[in-house]
């Protein structure tokens, strides 16, 4: 009797299993996780700490916070980033001071640890949301993140 | 009866303007180009509506970007794989690795042949039509015999010796339960078959043995055709894609779209024997005739629908349990059945009006 | 069981077929060297170090804070395991006392990863048995918990959340409801994974008494993980040697004694409630405080041996540093848990079918980087 039990056993698991997929295929108009990617372009809002590229925000007036102390250059497991410093005389005092000339990002190699903004004592650099990343030349992706002609803030290095 | 006068037209004006041996040739010639189309029309929808299908189970969307709702994805699949390169291995046995797709595709070509989609749009009313298409159907499988074997690879050949072993058991339930409702018939015509069925369809008509062998003949026609969850053939966790590993191009679409013509054949012939065929739920539109073709397709794709209900949701047999179900509960069964169905029509059990 | 027929008549020969590097059942770049006879498996023989990247060797060249990035790239599924499991490490070798609301995410984040990690492992489990569409089910609800470690840790795959001294970042403010709400929408989910593959006619043909492990042999092979407790070996280091916040929390062990294929299936089906029931008991109870101690911009760990291990998703992971006094360890080992329980496929899969081996294979479930690292 086990030959019947058995048939009318695999029977119903394998009607359960059909119920399963059946109520998806239902109400698949509204179930759908499917994003369709490029239209939804404009609503498409990724998270406030998403890691897409590293950027070095400036204010209106041109001026960033980096100061060139090179911390993130050391923390940086893979060579990413490369500061090229020069000493300027400041305007105030009339001193030599180190001073950024190129903040250059390679980010071809980056792997979105982290570590660089983790170190960074004057949050001159931070996460930036931009995740299309693709380009068809690879010197593209080395990047300079500080303008032309930009400034360090006043009153950062206090 | 427009169908049925535009044939007739044609007919008498083609006797009338050429010797009627020159006549027949063309009208042959006429209704394989009719058959073509259909064959290649079913077959590029089908993709697309197994597609479109899996991705609703799947919680997807599916191709949704080629024309108005992808309605022409497989159109641009097929002219991508027309010009593709055909890649070959280099030992293979180039007679035999060309010709197989042909035996695939072809024998599925002729089952079309005996299929009645309507009252007169039937190409080939031959007195054992049932016959003749259990027949053809298993000629498909030389074709992945031959495939598997000239490739020179050893994972087309595993696939194909698992069809050959499938094919040679599936065959039988395939067979014998169509057998069980010839009892009832009477005829292996199908065109009588559908006749028969306007005092009820079969299922009705048999009913308990009539179920069991609709059963019995929906999981081997699956198994028939290699779909899951008998895709022994192509198993891609198991052997990358199976007897078809070294074909591209368009001979990987003949692969492709044999499989989906014969599971548009299975299906129809389900909804020919136990379904009525072309006949209209009780008889609703008996006096439009034309609506045979349409109420022959939505009970086919209802039956193909069910069969790509099974492949999105079952997981694989394993080839010997692929047996054990063939030969020791399909078979047994199937016999049993058909001794039920013979006293069943013995006592003037079955159910008409 | 069946004999063994010997054939005087015909000659049957065994020969040789290679599955991957390039084959959809080895879940990357895995070599098995297959001695098959017909259908019959007569050997299996891993080829290794198709993704070797030296990450062992990287690491002497690293500092603390660096190497756990890098941890990230071995197990990609328990990506945070990894990274505590180094980050502990160095911890317990500083002696740092570390605040006990890290501890208490530490274990959550850990607890998420390793239910996706499962889900990933049963929409693949599935898809290698041949029913496609578990695999888009699993990635549903994995798809949620990557949200959650996006919103919290910036990124979906490669965390790299946790430092030496406790996290990177504090949660994110919506980080409990979110985990909250994907508890509540994954209670519902685990019955259907049960209704839809566990129960089914053909997955339990498939998978009962496929590939048998024995508990001696479990041991013998060091398979850790549902690997090993499947087999009645129990191996949970969370249990036996709790770390984090496990001591805190009241879970069972998922315990089977057969040893088969299935049997490892509903050890991972299982494993995935427990996860829900300690994530459960620790959401309402975070406590307030400090998210990182302030530890050295160069850390230096005294000179010495140190040895932590965590439970991964797939086992147990060593984390072996012999430190010389400087800012790089001279030498780091990693146990990684598939290298081990890849070492028993042989053992298991001799005799089956192919079919079985992709089966077996499955619930071994591999991920080869941290095989290869």
């Amino acid at each position: 009797m086990s030959y019947f039990s058995d048939i009318y056993k695999g029977i119903k698991t394998l009607l359960t299993g059909m119920s399963v997929t059946g109520k998806y295929f239902i109400t698949s108009k509204k179930g759908a996780i499917t994003q369709q990617y490029p239209d939804n372009r404009d609503t498409l809002k990724m998270f406030d700490r998403f890691r897409g590229e590293v950027i070095m925000p400036h204010n209106e007036e041109n001026e960033h916070r980096c100061t060139g102390c090179q911390k993130c250059e050391i923390a940086c497991p893979n060579g990413t980033i490369e500061i090229i410093w020069d000493r300027g005389i400041d305007e105030e005092t009339g001193k030599k001071k180190k001073k950024i000339d190129q903040f250059v990002y390679h980010l071809s190699m980056c792997t979105m640890c982290g570590l660089c903004i983790d170190v960074c004592p004057t949050d001159a650099i931070e996460w930036g949301q931009n995740f299309e990343n693709s380009v068809y030349d690879r010197t593209a992706l080395t990047r300079v993140l500080n303008k032309p002609d930009s400034k360090l803030m006043k009153g950062v290095e206090d | 009866m427009i169908l049925l006068s535009i044939t007739e037209n044609i007919h008498n004006w083609l006797f009338s303007v050429m010797p009627a041996g020159v006549a027949s040739i063309v009208e042959m010639v006429l209704i394989a180009i009719v058959y073509l189309t259909v064959f290649a029309v079913a077959g590029l929808f089908l993709v697309l509506l197994e597609r479109r299908v899996a991705a609703w189970f799947q919680l997807r969307i599916g191709p949704n970007r080629v024309g108005f709702q992808g309605l022409l994805q497989t159109m641009a699949d097929a002219i991508k794989l027309l010009t593709k390169e055909l890649t070959g291995t280099d030992r293979a046995d180039k007679f035999l690795y060309n010709l197989a797709p042909y035996f695939v595709i072809i024998s599925a070509l002729m089952a079309l042949a005996v299929i009645p989609f309507s009252k007169d749009f039937h190409a080939f009313d031959i007195n054992i039509g049932l016959f003749f298409l259990i027949a053809i159907s298993s000629i498909g499988v030389i074709g992945i015999l031959l495939g598997g074997w000239s490739s020179n690879n050893k994972f087309a050949i595993i696939g194909a010796m698992r069809s050959g072993v499938q094919t040679i058991s599936y065959e039988l339930s395939v067979g014998l339960s169509l057998l069980t409702m010839v009892v009832i018939t009477g005829t292996l015509q199908l065109s009588e078959i559908i006749e028969i069925q306007k005092s009820g369809w079969l299922i009705v008509q048999g009913h308990i043995p009539a179920i069991i062998a609709f059963m019995v003949f929906m999981i081997s026609g699956t198994a028939e055709t290699n779909r899951a969850p008998f895709d022994m053939v192509e198993a891609e966790s198991e052997l990358g894609a199976g007897f078809h590993t070294e074909y591209s191009g368009m001979k990987f679409a003949y692969f492709f779209l044999a499989e989906f013509i014969n599971m548009f054949i299975i299906a129809a012939i389900a909804a020919t024997v136990f379904f009525g065929g072309w006949l209209s739920p009780f008889g609703i539109t008996e006096s439009i005739p034309e609506l045979g073709v349409f109420w022959f397709l939505i009970k086919t794709m209802v039956l193909v629908f069910l069969m790509m209900w099974f492949r999105w949701t079952f997981p694989r047999l394993r080839v010997d349990q692929l047996l054990t179900l063939e030969w020791k509960y399909l078979l047994p069964i199937n016999l049993v059945n058909i001794v039920l169905m013979a006293v069943l029509v013995w006592l003037n059990l079955t159910i008409r009006w | 069981m069946e004999t063994e027929v010997v054939h005087t008549n015909f000659k049957s020969e065994e020969y040789f077929i290679n599955m991957g590097p390039q084959h959809p059942a080895t879940h990357g770049v895995l070599r098995l060297l297959l001695t098959i006879d017909g259908e019959i498996i007569k050997k299996v023989e891993p080829d290794l170090g198709y993704i070797h990247r030296s990450i062992e060797k990287m690491c002497e060249r690293d500092s603390y804070q660096q190497i756990v990035h890098l941890t990230d790239r071995m197990d990609y599924l328990s990506a945070n395991i990894n990274n505590e499991a180094v980050c502990l490490a160095v911890e317990n070798a500083l002696q740092l006392e570390i605040p006990e609301r890290v501890k208490v995410i530490r274990t959550i984040i850990g607890e998420l990863t390793r239910i996706s990690s499962h889900c990933l492992w049963w929409g693949v489990m599935g898809m290698d048995v041949g029913a496609l569409t578990t695999y888009f089910y699993g990635f549903r609800d994995r798809e949620m918990i990557n949200d959650i470690m996006e919103e919290t840790c910036g990124a979906r795959l490669t965390m790299n959340y946790n430092v030496p001294g406790g996290l990177m970042l504090d949660i994110h403010p919506n980080f409990v409801k979110r985990v909250k709400e994907f508890v509540a929408h994954f209670k519902t989910k685990l019955p259907e994974y049960d209704r839809l593959l566990t129960g089914n006619v053909i997955f339990q043909k498939r998978t009962v008494g496929v590939g048998v492990l024995s508990k001696e042999d479990a041991i013998s092979f060091g398979a850790s993980g549902p690997v090993g407790r499947a087999s009645g070996y129990s191996c949970d280091v969370r249990k036996h040697h709790p770390y984090s916040a496990y001591d805190k929390v009241t879970f069972t062990e998922a315990l089977k004694t057969e040893g088969d294929t299935y049997a490892r299936y509903l050890v991972r089906i299982q494993e995935m409630w427990e996860s829900l029931s300690i994530i459960e008991q620790l959401i309402d109870v975070i406590p307030e405080g400090e998210h990182r101690v302030t530890t050295n911009a160069v850390i230096k760990l005294p000179k010495g041996e140190y040895y932590q291990k965590v439970e991964t998703a797939r086992g147990e992971l060593g984390v072996y540093i012999i430190s010389t006094g400087t800012k790089n360890p001279y030498r780091l080992k990693f146990r990684s848990p598939g290298f081990s329980n890849l070492s028993l496929l042989n053992h298991i899969a001799v005799g089956g079918k192919i079919g079985d081996l992709v089966a077996t294979m499955a619930t071994l479930d591999l991920v080869i980087p941290d095989i290869d690292r």
